[in-house]
């Protein structure tokens, strides 16, 4: 067999949701023996284009070469008969089962004999084999996130595909365990195997990667081999040319301008020593302390599970924190990302909707007519279109469903606001118009938390940048470079 | 789009019942007995003259409509209370106590009491649960089931002692006072003031659930836990640990309500299932107070059907809990089917 007979090849990949393009023409070569490392921002198309590869969806166009041959699979069993696995951002593991059940579990032969020793057995062979340490008979919802990860690495690898795909695997690992985790890859390919890896952390990718594809708005806009010495043409193909970053950025000289004039004295909110510990024990933000001052826009950034997601909640009154004090206003608007299950109840009508808000602090009777005119009121400042204000908020577009949960959030005007990724989803003139919305807000002085998963739109949008990374959270200057350095960790 | 919703959420009970009726005439048919005989008497013995609506069907409709609001209010909240049963049996353990102690000159106080002790019964016995899930995250789906065999086996032994009737012959309590029992509403038939208690119960389920900050929290909190904590800062736990409570109180109601209604001294035997039957009269009312009531007529008329069809046209009335199950699978699973014709899977999401 030679190298080139066994190369998985994605080429010119193309797909859509809707009307959202994910990939438009994304191409990935994979070789045996070779540690794949995909870099790119959140919703560059990287979990789709492995999706396509894993067969867990299909593309719209392009082809997949597997073995010298062009194939198309429709599901995840079809690509892993032809030998390639995937190991997924979200576990699926059974808590209560132990770990040789589980992997036993994961084996498609439903009417197999299963016998507790042997299950053992298999995967003490199989972690001998490729170098995993794990106890066969410990309980998995005993484990750390890190050795349930190995269980899942496990299950996967059970299938002896000699393709091994994974999804952002560091998304909940420490920068140890990362490390780790990487080296452990590096090996396992060179045992002969091909290893694809989603990630954020650069430093990591550039250490062990013996090659590197970063995707950028759905297009490969970076590929080669190792080893990689300079992350400045990296972060360059990650955040798109310098020059256009520039040009972004002079875009928008006033805006902190006409804020910081406006400066009301008086903190909005403030953290002191803040912790929060998931409920599986996982350390999501570690001591931060920031104050935000009204008048101004703070630009939250992070990769996925990088603390961001915790911080906001902290800071909107959400979400208690396990350890520190925290300041803040409680009658905080928050519009969170996502609308349909944090925002608003799909199946109620606008107006009990908007009676959701400040709900849990309401006493005695409601009085639905009043509530009706001021949702009626809300709707039209904010232009949004609905049957009318009985309608349920499930028969709303994405884009006046946003519309909506802002000027709720908004009423009243409270002194802090927090949006997370307020624009996604929204046409570019519906995202404009929720960023001047935001601007107007905070210059009526109120002090404005954005996270946003697009570097450029917070540059943009910021008068001060804070960047999450591993649970950290650290002021850096509003620009592209510096966000996206802190963003993966460099300094 | 409403609207349309709402045909379907109506016409989904209609087609379970007359699905149900059909499936158990025909089971009625193949076991070789007449099924036109069996639905002639069925219909008689619920709806054919007075005695039949008044002593029989809305007389087991009471705490059948009690119950299933009880298990309503829990079930709006995200909150799976199996245990209405329990819940009923402790209702009815209390208001036995209470009727039996207090002396007869604090007139009709004693049943007021009798029904109170009830309520709080049951609330109490719903408030282990509670307890159970916000201390050590144990389901209610279990904890509130395994409570109505606790309930059980606990009135077992009161009516064996401490609650025994004074020849200690029979595994029962004495006959409860005259001042203990509720007023009939009508001289010649058993309907008593229970079932006004019931419609009253409901009216005001519905009232609360929907003029109350209280029972918006509660709605908002069954429909989207998430949301609700989210967008309306809500205490999630604390909401669903008060619907439980209350869901246990109105069971506890009903459970003395027939005590001091219609059986008049407490027995392994009191509910027949009514706690359980009452989670489908809720969910046959579609979890919604005018619903219910009418479900609860449905699920009256059909026990008093069974027993008049077994006794005029010697059909089991084992035939009627088939209807009863039929037309609780076909409400569980109607929806779910019409969801999966009506929208497409559903695409999964881009990153």
């Amino acid at each position: 067999m030679t190298a080139l007979a066994d190369t998985l090849e994605l080429q010119n990949i193309s797909k859509r949701y809707g009307s959202t393009v994910a990939l438009a023409g994304a191409s990935l070569i994979a070789r045996p023996g070779a540690l794949h490392v995909l870099l790119g921002e959140n919703g560059a198309g990287k979990t789709t284009l492995l999706r396509v590869a894993s067969g867990l969806t299909t593309a719209d166009a392009g082809s997949i070469i597997h073995r010298g041959h062009a194939v198309r699979w429709q599901t995840r069993a079809a690509a892993l008969n032809a030998g390639i696995s995937i190991v997924q951002q979200h576990f699926s593991l059974v808590p209560a089962m132990t770990v040789a059940e589980n992997v036993a579990l994961a084996d498609r032969g439903m009417l197999a004999r299963f016998s507790m020793a042997s299950a053992a057995a298999h995967v003490r062979h199989l972690c001998a084999e490729v170098g995993l340490d794990l106890d066969p008979g410990a309980t998995v919802g005993t484990l750390s996130v890190s050795a349930q990860q190995r269980v899942e690495i496990v299950k996967t690898i059970a299938h002896g595909a000699p393709v091994l795909i994974l999804d952002e695997p560091t998304a909940v690992l420490s920068p140890s365990e990362a490390e780790s985790l990487f080296e452990w890859l590096r090996g396992f390919a060179a045992m002969g195997h091909t290893v694809i890896a989603i990630t954020h952390r650069i430093r990591e990718a550039m250490r062990f990667a013996d090659s590197i594809t970063v995707l950028r708005g759905g297009k490969t806009v970076f590929a080669s081999d190792g080893p990689f010495t300079d992350d400045r043409p990296l972060l360059e193909a990650i955040l798109g040319e310098s020059r256009g970053l520039d040009d972004r950025m002079v875009e928008v000289p006033s805006t902190p301008g006409s804020g910081s004039g406006r400066d009301i004295d008086g903190v909005a909110v403030s953290l002191a020593g803040v912790s929060v510990t998931d409920g599986n024990g996982v350390p999501r933000l570690r001591d931060v302390n920031c104050s935000i001052r009204a008048g101004a826009i703070v630009g939250v950034a992070g990769v996925e599970g990088a603390g961001q997601r915790e911080l906001l909640r902290v800071i909107a009154g959400r979400l208690v924190p396990t350890a520190g004090s925290v300041v803040h206003d409680r009658q905080a608007g928050f519009v969170p990302e996502d609308r349909q299950r944090e925002a608003v109840i799909p199946e109620f009508s606008l107006t009990e909707n908007f009676a959701l808000r400040g709900s849990g602090a309401r006493r005695g009777l409601i009085r639905w007519s009043v509530i009706a005119s001021e949702t009626k009121a809300a709707m039209q400042r904010a232009d949004v279109r609905a049957a009318s204000a009985e309608s349920a908020a499930q028969t709303l577009s994405g884009g006046n469903q946003q519309r909506f949960v802002f000027a709720r959030e908004t009423v009243g005007a409270p002194r802090v606001i927090v949006a997370e990724n307020p624009t996604r989803g929204l046409d570019v003139r519906a995202a404009a118009e929720m960023v001047r919305r935001l601007r107007d807000a905070r210059d009526a002085g109120a002090a404005i938390v954005v996270y946003s998963s697009d570097v450029h739109e917070l540059v943009a949008l910021a008068d001060r940048a804070l960047v999450c990374f591993g649970g950290a959270v650290r002021e850096v200057a509003v620009s592209a470079e510096a966000i996206g350095s802190a963003l993966v960790g460099a300094s | 789009m409403s609207s349309q919703r709402r045909v379907a959420q109506l016409s989904t009970p209609l087609f379970a019942v007359g699905g149900a009726i059909a499936v158990a005439a025909t089971i009625i048919t193949l076991a070789g007995l007449d099924a036109g005989a069996a639905l002639r008497a069925a219909v008689d013995g619920a709806f054919g003259d007075s005695f039949a609506v008044l002593s029989a069907t809305l007389k087991r409709m009471t705490p059948l409509l009690m119950l299933g609001i009880a298990v309503a209010v829990a079930f709006r909240a995200g909150v799976l209370n199996i245990g209405a049963e329990g819940q009923f049996l402790a209702g009815a353990t209390a208001a036995t106590a209470v009727a039996l102690r207090l002396p007869g000159r604090f007139g009709p106080l004693v049943f007021l009491a009798a029904l109170a002790a009830g309520a709080i019964a049951g609330a109490g016995w719903a408030a282990i649960a509670a307890w159970l899930r916000r201390r050590y995250l144990v389901t209610e789906v279990v904890s509130t089931l395994l409570l109505n065999f606790v309930a059980l086996n606990l009135v077992g032994f009161l009516i064996r002692g401490p609650l025994q009737e004074p020849t200690g012959a029979y595994p029962q309590s004495s006959t409860i006072p005259d001042v203990g029992k509720l007023p009939l509403l009508f001289a010649e038939h058993r309907l008593h003031l229970g079932f006004l208690i019931a419609l009253a119960t409901a009216l005001g389920t519905w009232w609360v659930l929907k003029f109350t900050a209280a029972g918006f929290r509660l709605r908002a909190t069954g429909a989207s836990p998430d949301a609700a904590r989210s967008a309306g800062q809500i205490p999630v736990e604390r909401v669903q640990a008060m619907a439980l409570v209350a869901s246990g109180a109105i069971a506890g109601l009903a459970g003395a309500s027939e005590l001091t209604g219609v059986t008049h001294a407490l027995y392994e035997g009191i509910s027949p299932g009514y706690g359980y039957t009452a989670i489908g009269v809720a969910l046959l009312g579609g979890l919604h107070p005018g619903g219910i009531v009418i479900a609860a007529i449905f699920f009256g008329a059909l026990g008093a059907g069974a027993d008049a069809m077994q006794r005029e046209a010697a059909v089991p009335a084992e035939f009627a809990s088939v209807v009863a199950a039929i037309v609780i699978l076909c409400v569980l699973a109607v929806p779910g089917l019409m969801a999966r014709f009506t929208s497409g899977g559903r695409a999964g999401s881009a990153t």
